[in-house]
């Protein structure tokens, strides 16, 4: 499955960090780290959340200031106060977090910062040399197109048309893949192979370890800001081993689901309608059920209406037409704080905004839905000692790694983040728990954690509609399976069959299926 | 209760209001918000009329106003860009000290001294074309000529020059401005002295053109608000500001025509026989500034008016999570 090209000694290293050191308040990020980079390689950088992966290149690309330690590019050794200085030596970054401005055209996100044109925009002229750097290298994109209205992938593009647009040689790719398509990916990998045959370098941040195994030519571990494995090369690694090296233990990747027989409905939907924040038609007539002591996985290509349902059963969108019965009590367009009262536990896609206060402390988003009874609120006030004691006990249980329960979660790393998510919607014996992406972004330490918690509910009694564009997760956690396209439900899938999901993902009723199926056969 | 004069005198006083919606446009294009327009208008106002009252010339009245109103605009840009404070605290105590120093300094003004004023002109053949030449071209201050040149100008600017497309970025997306290498603290200060530059002008534009003279804070009498709701209600967009300007304006006129005639369209006008409709009338606009802004805060409405992303937020490089 992949091409690795043998690792040769004495090749041209163009990046050299040594001894970096970076200190955050109450977090070590980067303690002591090596890092080189050869040219034309393409060389993975794996670690659990908060093992300072970012960190180490947003000091790369001038970004942060490293407390010390020193890079050398090409041979120089180099010192970046802002990140225009490190664009200046052929260093670009794609982040994490997209970097663009969503108003502005694609042609405009990519000549930002630059010094030619000049002083008038002259748009269209650009926007031609643009097409043809992405046709060259197989990022095809309409630049005249606003970046809000492009797709995550597309967006994706224009991040990398960026960099290469500024001529850059060392390119740092934080995550891209954590939010393609199965199909964009393959042809992700072909570009990142066209980059790196025309002498381009490549930093290469996944928690994806098959696909580490895939592409990458060189592997650097690093766990708890300290580089566990330099460099090393993936040729006869397994997917077990990597993670091994990240974690720090063995991780169990097969799932035990122990069989359960599902008791009654606890979420009903009944014919449900709703618009989307454009004010488009996103649910058209949507009935599922979930069950007592099961998962049920919502299948989909991203923005078919996911999101809406996930929002409209947890009384976060109004429904247009339909009803939404929860455990037996009908409760349509009521406020969230009934649908809660209801035992409904919300685990939302944005994380940052919706899952969360950034800015409030650990201890404060672990009482957001338990703030208004006893034990945390006995009468007009709030128990300040509950609310430690709280924050205390879930930190432990959930294993959640903060410097204290008063630091702010906008500073815990992405897995951290889920876990409190977690700890609070669960804490509270959720009957029915709407499951949106819960591991997207998460390392593998983490995602089992995260897999193990939701089975954990099932078993205690919990229905679970699971949201996820990763199919492999859905077929291993769910009992039974929905696809929706395009707003409407196009059946239900109890057998894993994969292909048939497919054919409904691309918007093929299940009907429509089985009556193809049936002329096969007969 | 000539339309033809609303609209002329409308045009007039609107120019005022067109500075200052210009200059917070251009601060809060950058993401920077700005409630101290009235403050910095009082204070261009002041320094307008007494530069000029003691060196004769009103041009040189005029560009003190306008260093004044940039100068006391960068307390802000300090406290908000360079502290990190909130914008709009600091904005409403700009406009205290603005109107403080304003008042303190213009104690010994003599009310409305007779001082040489920025001429008024006509222009030939435009004068003639009907309806549009006496309202725009006929006996009009020449700021009110700098003010049809500055909006194309503005317009062009921003949506279609380089530096005006990092001025967009930094308001929409600071930190992917800042990963690109546009500096967004020099950006943010710069644009905010802009700001200051058209409020003091707007400032010098009452005091030495429109309502000549100076009459403490009843020169500028809450028109800096006004033009607060109107960078709103322009959607951050130069052409809309002139039309939502130009339209005050002549409002602010109808309201002071409609209380003369005895009678009105046939009938007993009830604006001249009840002075409090009077009263509310003079009221309307600044009941237009609350709601747009009470609507401005509303944040679907934000994204729907297409307000700057990054609006009202101070940027820090480095934090996560915002
Ligand atoms: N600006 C900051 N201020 C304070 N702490 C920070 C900051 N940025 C990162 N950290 C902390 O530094 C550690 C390393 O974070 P970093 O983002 O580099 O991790 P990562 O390996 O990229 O993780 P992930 O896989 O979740 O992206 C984490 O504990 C994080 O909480
Ligand atoms: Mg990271």
């Amino acid at each position: 499955m992949s091409d690795h090209r043998p690792v040769h000694e004495n090749v041209e290293e163009v990046v050299q960090m040594l001894g970096i050191t970076k200190q955050f308040p109450g977090v070590l990020a980067n303690d002591n780290v090596d890092f080189t980079l050869r040219k034309g390689e393409i060389h993975a950088l794996l670690g659990e959340n908060g093992a300072g992966k970012s960190t180490l290149m947003n000091i790369l690309t001038g970004l942060y200031k490293q407390d010390s330690g020193t890079i050398t590019i090409n041979g120089v050794r180099r010192s970046f106060a802002s990140p225009s200085q490190a664009i200046a030596v052929g260093i670009g970054m794609v982040h994490q977090h997209f970097m663009l401005v969503p108003t502005q055209t694609v042609t405009e996100n990519v000549l930002l910062g630059l010094d030619k044109p000049g002083f008038h925009l002259n748009l269209s002229k650009y926007d031609k040399a643009i097409q043809n750097l992405g046709e060259q290298m197989g990022l095809p994109i309409d630049p005249a197109n606003k970046v809000w209205q492009l797709s995550v992938g597309e967006q994706q593009r224009v991040e990398l048309i960026k960099v290469l647009y500024r001529g850059a040689e060392i390119l740092i790719l934080d995550e891209p893949t954590a939010v393609l398509a199965p199909v964009e990916i393959e042809s992700f990998f072909a570009t990142l192979r066209r980059m790196t045959a025309l002498g381009k370098s490549i930093v290469f941040i996944s928690h994806k370890l098959n696909e580490v195994l895939q592409i990458a030519d060189r592997v650097t571990v690093m766990r708890r800001g300290k580089v566990t494995a330099a460099g090393v090369s993936p040729a006869g690694m397994t997917v077990r081993d990597l993670a091994k090296l990240m974690v720090g233990r063995e991780v169990a990747f097969d799932i035990h689901k122990p069989p359960l027989t599902p008791g009654e409905i606890v979420l009903d939907t009944d014919g449900v309608e709703c618009i989307n924040d454009k004010g488009l038609p996103a649910l058209r007539g949507v009935n599922i059920q979930v069950r007592k002591n099961e998962i049920v996985g919502l299948a989909g290509v991203a923005g078919n209406g996911q999101r809406e349902l996930a929002e409209v059963i947890t009384g976060l969108r109004k429904c247009a037409k339909g009803k939404i019965i929860l455990a037996g009590d009908e409760v349509t367009n009521q406020d969230p704080r009934s649908f809660i009262n209801h035992g409904i536990s919300h685990i939302p896609e944005d994380r940052h905004h919706v899952g969360s206060a950034p800015n409030l402390s650990l201890a404060d988003n672990l009482i957001m839905k338990s703030y208004s009874h006893s034990p945390i609120a006995p009468g007009w006030t709030i128990n300040n000692k509950a609310v430690d004691k709280n924050a205390t006990d879930l930190r432990q249980e959930y294993d959640i790694a903060s410097p204290t329960i008063k630091t702010p979660v906008r500073l815990l790393s992405g897995g951290n983040l889920q876990k409190v998510i977690l700890a609070r919607e669960i804490s509270g014996q959720p009957a029915v728990m709407v499951a949106m992406q819960p591991t997207r972004g998460l390392d593998v330490g983490a995602i089992e954690g995260v897999q193990k918690l939701l089975l954990k509910q099932r078993e205690a009694g919990a229905g679970i509609l699971l949201v996820s564009e990763e199919l492999e997760e859905l077929l291993a956690l769910s009992d039974r399976i929905y696809v929706i396209y395009d707003g409407k439900i196009m059946g239900e899938v109890f057998d894993n069959d994969v292909e048939k999901i497919g054919l409904m993902m691309t918007g093929t009723p299940l009907e429509k299926i089985n009556e193809m199926r049936g002329v096969e056969n007969a | 209760m000539d339309p033809i004069i609303i609209l002329q005198a409308g045009v007039a006083t609107g120019t005022v209001l067109l500075f200052a919606t210009l200059g917070g446009i251009f601060s809060e294009r950058a993401g920077v918000m700005q409630l101290g327009l009235e403050g910095m208008m009082l204070l261009g106002a002041m320094t307008a009329f007494s530069v000029t009252v003691s060196t004769g010339n009103p041009w040189l009245g005029l560009l003190a106003a306008m260093l004044a109103g940039g100068l006391l605009s960068q307390i802000h840009a300090f406290i908000t860009i360079t502290l990190h404070a909130d914008q709009v605290v600091s904005g409403l105590s700009l406009t205290f000290v603005g109107t403080g120093i304003a008042l303190v300094f213009g104690e010994t003004l003599s009310k409305a001294g007779v001082i040489s004023l920025i001429p008024k002109i006509s222009v030939p053949v435009l004068t003639n074309i009907p309806v549009v030449g006496p309202i725009f071209f006929t006996n009009q201050s020449v700021l009110v000529y700098i003010g049809y040149a500055l909006v194309p100008l503005a317009w062009y600017y921003i949506y279609h020059t380089r530096p005006g497309m990092h001025l967009r970025a930094v308001g929409e997306q600071p930190s992917a401005a800042d990963s690109l290498g546009i500096n967004v603290f020099r950006t943010r200060y710069f644009y905010v002295f802009v700001c200051g530059l058209f409020s003091g002008l707007a400032g010098a534009t009452i005091s030495l053109a429109i309502s000549p003279g100076w009459f403490s804070e009843l020169t500028t009498a809450g028109q800096g608000w006004i033009a607060i709701g109107l960078v709103i209600f322009s959607q951050w967009d130069p052409v809309r500001a002139m039309v939502g300007s130009y339209t005050f304006g002549a409002l602010r006129r109808l309201v002071l025509d409609i209380q003369g005639p005895t009678m009105l369209l046939g009938m007993r006008n009830p604006f001249y026989y009840n002075p409090y409709l009077g009263i509310f009338l003079t009221m309307l606009p600044y009941a237009f500034t609350i709601f747009v802004l009470v609507l401005g805060s509303y944040s679907a409405a934000k994204k729907r008016l297409g307000a700057p992303a990054a609006l009202g937020i101070p940027y820090v490089r480095g934090e996560r999570g915002l």
